[in-house]
């Protein structure tokens, strides 16, 4: 087994008391002294710092115009990059020749590049991806030097306002460029919690002092993967490698609002990105699965792995599931066939031998709070 | 009290022992959140697992120490499952069971054992 990596954080992370696991191939705090519960509570009630610096930071710099840099990506993405102003983000998915989804990111406008983050888990694959799919004009660069935070919730802006000057300009999915104290931050409006926030990537070596300066605020507590998890799946987010991969379509992960009209059939750059003409297709006919949220009837989480039932006939399963802190109850998302996906369908999940009914419902679970 | 390696804990009321889960036990589980307990007057052997505990993280079970009949179990865990963190030496055992052989109970660990193997 390959040695483990650490983030820039990880010292900080050990003095703060964190429970640290083994996390796409870095040790990262799971928990703190909070515990999963109040720290997820914390977050939508005040503001959470997570460290992503484990995540991919990649720059795609264009010999020319950032168009160029646009038009390559888009022959790996169903995404319209090229309409991406600057300024701007948005969600995108690396598709495969099958249709199935290799990873998903992020990707900016940044003027003269894009900047694109990917999955830690998936960042060695899609960086080799880019390099082969892009091509010459195009330069694939991994940006090892830089730590990325996230800092989430309702009193997110109020604490990072006081570093950083002009941040509450910012709109959901706006990114720009700003200096602390002489270090570059580039930070965007956006977050994996359904809550507003920042998620900040910062030079390697002020990435702890960063971290520290927002701790060291009232409203603002370290919070671990536990709680980002939780957090996500309320939010109605995907997890990569277990609500999407290669065996998931756009389509049946419910993902086509990824895939704007100018990439669809009919569109002024249609298709051009792996697995077109399936995705075309079922965008069109729809997906004979489609994933959906799940409220269980009782209180019994029903987690990832848990078989979905329609009387004897075997429909889906749940994808991730667990305790939501925000509503109190269990929630899960699952595929199921198309014909049970409608919302308020009632289903059996087979929980320890015993089936137990749970309701088709809409996500997200919780409405997000962005500041459009 | 007696300990189980299972980090059970359990108090000897005559013929009928209460059983829970060590403070130890319920800082490993982390935020309890679901728990499902056995029916009353169920027979069960040392080691069926009777009681399913699910915290914030995972699912886990929870054995019958030694053999006998559930004679009383806490209701007030299902609607408050938080107390196993909160209290899990007093408020929140799990149940309570009359013992078929009390002499299964000489093999558990008092609390000075139980300590030394948690470290």
């Amino acid at each position: 087994m390959p040695e483990l990596k650490r983030t820039p954080l990880y010292d900080l992370h050990t003095s703060l008391g964190a429970k640290i696991v083994p996390f796409a191939g870095y040790e990262m705090p799971v928990q703190y002294g909070l515990g999963v519960l109040k720290e997820h509570l914390w977050t939508r009630q005040h503001a959470g710092l997570f460290d992503v610096s484990h995540m991919g930071q990649v720059r795609l710099v264009p010999e020319g115009s950032v168009a160029d840099a646009a038009l390559a990506l888009e022959t790996l993405v169903p995404v319209d990059v090229l309409g991406l102003k600057e300024g701007r983000q948005r969600y995108a998915l690396f598709t495969d020749d099958e249709g199935g989804i290799l990873d998903d990111l992020m990707v900016a406008n940044r003027g003269d590049h894009l900047f694109v983050v990917v999955n830690a888990a998936c960042k060695d694959d899609d960086i080799a991806h880019m390099q082969a799919g892009l091509g010459g004009p195009v330069s694939v660069e991994p940006v090892t030097d830089r730590g990325l935070l996230a800092l989430q919730g309702p009193e997110a802006e109020a604490a990072l306002a006081r570093l950083v000057q002009g941040v509450g300009h910012m709109r959901f999915m706006d990114v720009a460029t700003f200096d602390w104290e002489g270090a570059e931050l580039w930070i965007s409006r956006s977050g994996y919690t359904g809550e507003d926030g920042f998620e900040i990537s910062v030079p390697e070596g002020r990435t702890v002092g960063l971290a520290e300066a927002l701790l060291a605020m009232d409203e603002v507590e370290a919070i671990g993967l536990g709680a980002r998890d939780s957090l996500r799946l309320e939010a109605g987010m995907c997890l990569y490698g277990h609500d999407i991969d290669r065996t998931t379509s756009p389509v049946e992960a419910a993902l086509e609002w990824a895939i704007q009209k100018v990439r669809r059939r009919g569109g002024d750059r249609a298709g051009g990105f792996p697995g077109a003409d399936p995705i075309l297709q079922e965008l069109e006919t729809g997906a004979s699965r489609r994933r959906v949220g799940l409220l269980p009837d009782g209180r019994a989480p029903m987690r990832e792995g848990t078989e979905l039932f329609a009387g004897d006939t075997r429909i889906g399963s749940v994808t991730s599931g667990g305790f939501a802190p925000s509503l109190e109850r269990p929630v899960s998302m699952g595929y199921v066939s198309t014909d049970h996906a409608a919302t308020g369908t009632g289903v059996e999940a087979e929980v320890r031998g015993k089936r137990l009914p749970a309701t088709v419902a809409d996500l997200p679970f919780r409405p997000s709070t962005y500041k459009r | 009290m007696k300990y189980t390696e299972d980090h059970e804990w359990l108090r000897v009321d005559g013929d009928v022992v209460v059983v829970g889960i060590t403070e130890h036990a319920a800082e490993q589980l982390g935020d309890v959140v679901f728990i499902e307990l056995p029916e009353t007057e169920t027979q069960v052997a040392k080691g069926d697992d009777i009681v399913v505990i699910e915290s914030v993280k995972a699912a886990s079970d929870i054995a019958a120490p030694v053999d006998g009949e559930i004679v009383e179990v806490n209701v007030d865990l299902a609607d408050n499952p938080g107390l196993v963190n909160e209290d899990p030496l007093g408020a929140a055992w799990f149940f309570k069971m009359k013992v078929t052989d009390m002499e299964q109970l000489d093999t558990f660990m008092s609390e000075d054992e139980y300590k030394d193997m948690i470290g």
